[in-house]
């Protein structure tokens, strides 16, 4: 596994070593050209998607020779390797924005589901929100609990897609369609740091 | 001899009869079943057998009250769609326009409490028209946002009338208060009416405006009461609550204080609101506020901001799309305040009466509900 991991890295940084001495510009990715203190040094990213180097024999935008290439990329090999020393943690600064982002996306994907009757099935215009402004009154902590009417201990699925059916008579979504998932994202979002208690009534 | 005696015993059985059924109505089934039990049991105890069997309820009631000078019924926010897209709604409404129907006696007039429409469309509020139609007594019109923010209340002012007016009734004065109004969120938007109406319609959007009376609102409201002498009783019918409950929901009316100005020299103040499909009981100084029942769905409680003499309904069964929902009446006493009924069409009615409000909490007290809101 480890070192799987270490060949794709070696691999594409000289992919993008390589890449950078060709002549098509644009598509050298990880080549940035910023103006530091005046000076017009080609700057390049590591993988972690935070840490970056300056190339003080390069200028920015400079088609590399493969020799010098090589070179570049034998020193971002260093740097990734001195930076792993280091690290404490396996995740880095790019794992993290990631999880932010795709949780505030999938977040954001639920609130507009949860208010668009139309991209849920809904047949009759009633929306999530008619009866739960803000998600109210879903408590999502107090599941998974013993629900009377369906004679069975239901999860906050179950009660989603019961209001799907029923107050907005559309049809029930599969556990793993991506709508499910947003809405008990966002549902859940609005309880965040309420107590967990399984089974309240 | 006897005959005579007989028909004195049936008359009088009839009576009890009607008081037992008056009496019912003030109670709801736990508290019923508690009395009727314990008293049962008394009698058991003492080996004697009740005289006859209604007399059980006689001994839970409250001192008889003054009898209200009028009734009148309301029925609020029915967010009607068109019958097509939803019936449910229509249907919901058609029940409380039936059940208004069937009051014996028959209310004075309705209030209805706007939120005729859902998105305020002609249709929408041309069907709700019709239904109000079928009702036997007169019908008070208030606007609420769902009717207004699609043409700025164009289409409703054409079916029902100028949106502030007041009347005076019995002795009582009332106003009908547009209190709804909202700053200009659409121009710099370029929203279309449509996009400005589903951003009202939603009530949870942060993008809208609060709701408030507004300067015109209020100069109208100022005129009007100038003419009403201080110990005149005043009922105020307002689709917002004339208050401050929880802002993120418009639950909410901006210039309420301003308003409450103009209303503390009057002797006797109540407001009667749509909007917060609840039951919601609030009372600054002088002016008693009662919320109304929608027939379409339940709100549930705010998160914060709950008025202290609010005595919350249980919360609503999801499975049973009635429960929540209903109408209600309103029985105004000579000087002006209220017993306010709310008639839930799945629960037993719930009274929060005069005596409540007027003792700040301490008498009469609204039953408690078991499962309380999340």
């Amino acid at each position: 596994m480890r070192t799987a991991k270490w060949f794709l890295l070696v691999a594409g940084i000289l992919g993008i070593a390589l890449v950078a001495t060709s002549w098509d510009r644009s598509a050298a990715g990880a080549q940035e050209s910023k103006p530091s203190g005046g000076s017009d040094r080609l700057v390049v990213q590591l993988c972690d998607g935070e840490t970056k180097l300056e190339i003080a024999d390069a200028r920015a935008g400079e088609v590399l020779p493969p020799e010098k290439a090589r070179e570049v990329a034998r020193r971002m090999m260093a740097a990734y390797a001195e930076q792993q020393a280091k690290q404490v943690s396996k995740w880095t600064a790019r794992d993290r924005l990631t999880w932010e982002r795709e949780q505030k996306r999938v977040i954001e994907e639920g609130y507009k589901l949860f208010h668009d009757w139309k991209a849920l099935g809904g047949t009759i215009g009633i929306s999530c929100d008619m009866c739960h402004p803000d998600a109210a009154a879903t408590h999502p902590e107090t599941y998974p609990k013993f629900q009377t009417q369906l004679k069975r201990v239901a999860t906050l699925r179950d009660m989603i897609n019961w209001c799907i059916e029923n107050p907005m008579k559309g049809k029930p979504l599969p556990p793993d369609d991506p709508r499910m998932i947003a809405l008990e994202a966002y549902i859940t979002s609005t309880r965040k740091g309420v107590p967990l208690e399984p089974g309240k009534h | 001899m006897w005959p005579l005696k007989w028909k004195k015993r049936e008359q009088e059985y009839r009576q009890q009869r009607e008081e037992f059924f008056e009496a019912v109505k003030r109670l709801n089934r736990r508290e019923f079943m508690k009395i009727a039990g314990l008293s049962a049991a008394v009698f058991t105890a003492k080996q004697v057998v009740p005289p006859h069997s209604f007399q059980v309820v006689d001994v839970v009631r409250a001192d008889p009250q003054e009898k209200p000078l009028f009734r009148f019924a309301y029925i609020s926010d029915t967010h009607l769609y068109e019958r097509e897209l939803n019936e449910r709604f229509v249907n919901a409404a058609l029940r409380a326009v039936r059940d208004v129907n069937a009051l014996d006696p028959p209310p004075d007039f309705v209030l209805f409490g706007g939120d005729l429409a859902q998105l305020g469309q002609p249709k929408e509020l041309e069907l709700g028209k019709q239904i109000l139609s079928e009702l036997k007594v007169p019908v008070k019109m208030m606007v609420g946002e769902h009717d207004w923010f699609l043409d700025m209340g164009e289409k409703w002012r054409e079916l029902f009338g100028p949106e502030n007016y007041s009347f005076d009734h019995k002795g009582v004065h009332f106003i009908v208060l547009m209190s709804v109004n909202e700053k200009d969120f659409w121009t710099e938007r370029k929203m279309t009416p449509m996009e400005r109406m589903l951003t009202v319609a939603q009530l949870d959007n942060p993008i809208q405006s609060r709701f408030e009376v507004g300067e015109e609102g209020r100069e109208w409201l100022r005129r009007d009461l100038a003419r009403v002498s201080k110990d005149t009783p005043i009922i105020i019918f307002s689709h917002s609550p004339l208050y401050k409950y929880y802002r993120p929901w418009n639950f909410w009316t901006e210039d309420a204080e301003a308003i409450h100005e103009m209303l503390f020299p009057f002797k006797s103040v109540t407001v009667i609101h749509g909007h917060t499909h609840q039951l919601l009981t609030h009372r600054i100084q002088n002016i008693h506020f009662h919320g109304m029942l929608s027939t379409a769905w339940p709100w549930p409680y705010a998160p914060e901001g709950l008025p202290k003499l609010t005595v919350p309904m249980e919360r609503p069964d999801p499975f049973d799309e009635a429960d929540g929902t209903g109408w209600g009446t309103v029985d105004v006493h000579r000087d002006g305040y209220v017993d306010k009924h709310y008639n839930l069409w799945s629960r037993n009615p719930i009274t929060v009466a005069k005596a409540y409000l007027e003792s700040w909490g301490k008498e009469a007290v609204p039953p408690i509900p078991e499962f309380p809101p999340y």
